[in-house]
């Protein structure tokens, strides 16, 4: 097989994988917030949550029904061989996934207002990359983000006066009042930059980072574990209907920003966060470092 | 003991129902989100199926077309906040008495269930192969112009569930009722927070 056709064929057998089963890091993560658990309602909700991602590998089917407009992120090395053709491929995994897996139609073509049936559609499967020089692998994550968890995500850019402070009011309003419908147990990604759009990008890339990661800059840590330490007292629990947390994980990105303005964007992950992690070789043999034991 | 409504569903099934209840159903439900909404209410566009006592469930599925029979593969609720606009409206055209969806819905669709006595429930969000393994089959589907997502789809289902009760026929609104809750603790939290965050330099 040549390497374009080995890639299409590994990425269409991940994206099925992605679908179907969580990462390691967020099954984790919802097995530590249930054994917090004491009231009945968390519990019963915990159990149809577990008792959902059994029967999705027994019975091979997609863990929600939505999933989602197919997102990658790429961090591709400059010597990838098939770095001018990824766009086109990624395209092709989507169309023949769609059917094969099978995937819910969420393309809907904007102002015509057309689901297009194979969630292909302008500008979607979204692609974005990250060029890392010199490097002919390829790092990426999919991500099938569904449109209940999309809804409440939020960007605005503050007056520097509001300070942190702003922000963590400003995402903890979000959560409670939008996030609830969210299917919580939440990822939240926070994004700190200049303006609204350098906000949201942050926001969005800290929503894939790892559960249970930190940012490496002790302050920006020291946000993440402060504000996950509050919005998990506020207890909005799975589903929204009261819990002993609220959240899987705070992970903030942060840039410099401009004297006068400071950004700041919320992106939210439903507890089916269905992210994966795969890394490409020149030779098209790969490494996936989100779910330990998976054979493609 | 499971508690079990059967379609058609009448007010006396439903009049002692409290929010925080947990309830199943068997008989017909169909599936009805954004754009069927608007279809039915705007459009005044009836589908085939009498929904009068029935049960309208807020979600997209993804199906399977086998041999000319359609299959359920995943089927979970989807946010019915979205439909908030025009439930009222489907609800006093269509007759429904039970709606299935994920988080709260607002005052409009509150009062609704009060005048015409009925109640919105929840379906655990993202357990859509548990709900999907509660459809017995799939027994029509219209408006498939509108894409997988949106059409209308006519589900046979047994002891569909857990459904928790979010609005009961006396107005009560368990969403409602926990934002309160979840605001007021944000506010303690936050004030305790503000403290420890204060990066700003001057």
């Amino acid at each position: 097989m040549d390497n374009a056709r080995s890639f299409v064929d590994t990425t269409i057998k991940f994206l099925n994988v992605v679908s179907k089963v969580l990462p390691d890091d967020v099954v984790a993560k919802l097995k530590e917030l249930s054994e917090k658990e004491t009231d009945p309602m968390p519990k019963a909700i915990y159990n149809s949550m577990f008792e959902n991602m059994e029967k999705a590998v027994t019975l091979d089917r997609p863990l929600c029904q939505d999933t989602g407009v197919v997102q990658f992120f790429l961090r591709v090395g400059t010597k990838f061989p098939l770095i001018d053709e990824l766009e086109g491929l990624l395209r092709e995994v989507v169309e023949k996934g769609t059917a094969i897996i099978p995937l819910r139609h969420n393309a809907v073509e904007t102002f015509v207002e057309k689901n297009t049936g194979t969630n292909v559609g302008k500008k979607v499967p979204y692609v974005d990359y990250e060029i890392v020089p010199y490097s002919d692998k390829l790092e990426m994550d999919i991500y099938l983000a569904g449109g209940g968890c999309s809804l409440p995500g939020r960007a605005t850019v503050f007056m520097p006066s509001a300070g942190y402070e702003g922000i963590a009011d400003f995402v903890a309003d979000t959560m409670v009042n939008y996030g609830i419908n969210a299917c919580p147990p939440l990822v939240v990604g926070i994004g700190i930059g200049p303006c609204m759009a350098t906000s949201a990008k942050l926001a969005k890339k800290a929503s894939l980072r790892t559960v249970g990661s930190r940012n490496p800059e002790p302050l920006v840590a020291k946000m993440e574990v402060e504000l996950e330490n509050s919005l998990n007292n506020i207890g909005i629990g799975p589903q929204g209907l009261s819990g002993k947390t609220s959240v899987l994980c705070v992970n903030v990105e942060n840039m410099a920003r401009h004297p006068s303005s400071m950004g700041a964007a919320v992106a939210f992950g439903c507890w089916a966060h269905r992210r994966g992690t795969i890394v490409f070789n020149s030779d098209m043999s790969y490494e996936i470092l989100t779910h330990k034991g998976v054979v493609l | 003991m499971k508690k079990i409504l059967t379609t058609p569903i009448k007010t006396e099934d439903l009049i002692d129902l409290r929010i925080g209840d947990v309830i199943y159903l068997t008989g017909t439900l169909v599936t009805c989100r954004d754009t069927g909404h608007k279809r039915r209410v705007l459009s005044n566009v009836k589908p085939k199926v009498d929904l009068q006592g029935g049960a309208v469930f807020h979600a997209g599925p993804i199906v399977k077309k086998t041999n000319d029979k359609w299959e359920m593969v995943s089927v979970g609720p989807t946010t019915s906040m979205r439909m908030e606009k025009y439930e009222k409206e489907f609800i006093e055209a269509t007759g429904v008495k039970l709606i299935i969806g994920k988080g709260g819905m607002g005052e409009k669709t509150t009062k609704a269930c009060i005048d015409n006595k009925v109640v919105h429930t929840v379906f655990p969000g993202g357990a859509a192969v548990v709900a999907a393994s509660e459809v017995e089959e799939i027994t029509d589907v219209e408006w498939l112009d509108l894409g997988m997502p949106e059409a209308f789809w006519v589900l046979k289902v047994k002891e569909f569930g857990p459904l928790i009760v979010s609005i009961d026929t006396k107005g009560n609104n368990l969403f409602e009722n926990n934002k309160k809750l979840f605001n007021d603790k944000k506010e303690k939290e936050l004030l305790a927070l503000h403290d420890k965050i204060k990066f700003m330099n001057y």
